[in-house]
């Protein structure tokens, strides 16, 4: 390689201001996008609310926009989602949190390090996928042990979306975990605890934060996910706590009708911002929760 | 150095990645795109084979998206031809006419619109229209919820209602037969453009009552149980009628016997490909349409729809005017 003069000074800081300005415009996309989306979201469902009164939307036990009777309770989609996600988390959290201890507190190095990546691969199964393994493995399997199951229920993709979020709450409960310093497992370990109660009444509490972050992240990714419920927890709007029933949820309807051919702009176009904006308020919602929660339970260490 | 050679990279793979863009773009006069009715569907499956099998140098493609979605891309240009399951509508005449397509109709074959239950079903055997109203109405929404209220001897069980998405052609035809007003219809049923999704559904759901096209109740005989449908009126006899290919032939299946169909545009009638196909279609229709599960017109008919084809007559027969008992050959002559 040829020598060259090295840059003069002036020239250097213009670089640096170029390539600081780009950064910061890298970092301000994501709050671009957020601003962009909820301006969209809103504006659209300005154009709903302005047809269907706030209080109808969310106090009205039926929903069915494209019938003749039309009725925009979101009820019936809201309990679809808190039903397969209550679901998914009832099997991801005590999963997820004991897979996380384990790896934690009592694998071997060379076992984590093997253990670990191939859990991180159930990550990696596309949620498509996910879905058909729901309505034609898990489904049938599940109609010998519970008669009068329908094809399409909550329970299926509930329990195959639990699966999806073992990594997401396993990983990063572990990550925690292992963050916590070694120097109070020893600490309990000389005030004689064993490791069951290191893991359980030291470890544990000292990552809550962390825990809670990762609890979080799977709630909303649960409420939020649309191809394994769409595939195989049915599409009819069903005001019901029962698992073992069609249900629609609202990442469904909103998957329904951008498929089918219904106007922009109508009424019934535009609920699917209404839905959008529902969906958003819950995982902002909980987003804040878990922000706040990670403030309040942090436990610094250094 | 190794900064330079990466840049030429790059830009080399955009400069593919644009080429391949404008690639796919162009028009291709080989290239054959169908949309629309998923009833018809079959039909254009099997049809778009054999003709291939004879033209391997065409390709087709061919969606599923509804009757509705798939005349609006016709009238969009978005598709070649548009099959459907239900006539056009005299608005989506009137859009054809606005934006200059003069639009061919040609019938192809019938279709009897089965109602089905699981075979788990032991009860529904028959059923009569005003029954089928009862179920199907709007006003039953949120109402008739239990299968003991369409018949007190019925279980006392949850009824879960299956049936075409509301662009469909089905869907149309459905609520004008049974409920006398189309697109009426209750909403909270399970709804799906595709009927394998129904299918699926209803084969799976014991407490399930759902209708979807011929060819996909035969497809799927041992996991569904037709019911007989009694029109109740005499002339087809007294009792229910199943629907088979026989009763749909001959027109015994009342009121949910009805032509599925195919439009297309004049200028796109005079495409070689777009020509070929449809001849080869009404040609082979009979067997084609019997393989499929449907039912095809008698020679006769099918002669003066290739004629109405060929001499490329524009506009519908059919458009705003109520289907279910209109003789074909009468109104094609």
């Amino acid at each position: 390689m040829p020598t060259r003069n090295p840059p003069t000074r002036t020239r250097q800081r213009t670089t640096e201001r170029v390539i600081e300005l780009f950064l910061a415009g890298c970092g301000s996309i994501s709050l671009l996008t957020t601003v962009g989306i909820v301006g969209v979201l809103l504006f659209d469902s300005v154009a709903f609310f302005r047809d269907v009164s706030l209080w109808d939307f969310l106090t009205d036990t039926q929903w069915t926009p494209l019938a003749t009777d039309k009725h925009f309770g979101i009820l019936p989609l809201l309990s679809g989602t808190v039903l397969t996600t209550a679901i998914a988390l009832l099997v991801a959290l005590p999963l997820g949190l004991l897979i996380a201890i384990y790896l934690s507190e009592y694998a071997r190095p060379t076992l984590r390090n093997t253990l670990k990546p191939m859990l991180e691969l159930l990550a990696a199964v596309p949620t498509i996928v996910y879905g058909y393994f729901a309505l034609t493995v898990v489904t049938p399997l599940l109609q010998r042990l519970i008669p009068g199951l329908s094809g399409f229920n909550a329970l299926s993709p509930g329990l195959v979306m639990g699966f999806m979020l073992l990594p997401l709450v396993a990983s990063l409960s572990e990550d925690a975990m292992r963050a916590v310093p070694q120097g109070l497992r020893e600490g309990a370990a000389a005030l004689g605890a064993t490791r069951m109660q290191t893991a359980l009444q030291v470890v544990l509490p000292a990552a809550f934060s962390g825990v809670m972050v990762s609890v979080i992240l799977a709630i909303s990714r649960a409420i939020g996910e649309t191809m394994i419920v769409a595939v195989a927890a049915g599409q009819q709007p069903r005001l019901t706590l029962n698992p073992l029933v069609p249900v629609e949820t609202i990442t469904t309807f909103i998957v329904q009708i951008s498929q089918g051919d219904v106007a922009q702009g109508s009424l019934e176009y535009n609920t699917i911002f209404a839905a959008g904006l529902t969906l958003f308020v819950l995982a902002f919602g909980l987003n804040t929760v878990g922000y706040f929660l990670n403030k309040r339970f942090r436990e610094q260490y250094d | 150095m190794a900064i330079t050679i990466r840049r030429v990279k790059h830009r080399y793979s955009i400069a593919l990645l644009v080429g391949v863009l404008f690639g796919c773009n162009q028009k291709n006069d080989n290239l054959l795109l169908i949309d629309g009715s998923s009833t018809v569907y079959p039909i254009m499956e099997a049809t778009s084979e054999e003709f291939l099998k004879k033209y391997p140098d065409f390709s087709i493609a061919i969606g599923v998206s509804g009757s509705g979605s798939g005349l609006a891309k016709l009238l969009r240009r978005d598709t070649d031809i548009a099959d459907a399951s239900r006539p056009i509508t005299p608005a989506e005449l009137k859009t054809a006419y606005e934006t200059g397509l003069a639009l061919i109709e040609l019938p192809i074959a019938y279709d009897g619109l089965s109602v089905v239950v699981p075979t788990s079903n032991t009860w529904a055997k028959t059923l009569t229209v005003s029954e089928l109203k009862r179920i199907w109405q709007p006003k039953s929404q949120g109402k008739l919820m239990r299968w003991n209220q369409i018949r007190p001897e019925f279980p006392d069980r949850e009824i879960h209602l299956y049936g075409a998405g509301v662009t469909s052609g089905t869907y149309q035809y459905f609520t004008e037969a049974v409920v006398g007003t189309s697109r009426a219809s209750r909403g909270d049923y399970t709804s799906s453009e595709d009927y394998n999704v129904l299918v699926q559904g209803i084969s799976t759901d014991p407490l399930a009552l759902g209708y979807l096209g011929l060819a996909y109740y035969l497809e799927n005989k041992t996991k569904l149980n037709p019911v007989a449908i009694d029109d109740e009126q005499d002339a087809n006899g007294k009792a229910g009628v199943l629907p088979t290919y026989e009763t749909v032939r001959t027109g015994l299946y009342q009121p949910l016997t009805r032509p599925l169909f195919i439009y297309l545009s004049r200028e796109q009638a005079r495409r070689p490909i777009v020509r070929q196909f449809v001849a080869f279609l009404l040609k082979q229709a009979p067997v084609l349409v019997k393989e499929t599960g449907y039912v095809p017109f008698s020679s006769t008919l099918y002669q003066l729809v290739r004629q109405r084809f060929m001499s490329e007559k524009a506009g519908s027969l059919f458009a705003g005017k109520k289907e279910s008992g209109v003789r074909l050959e009468q109104v094609l002559r």
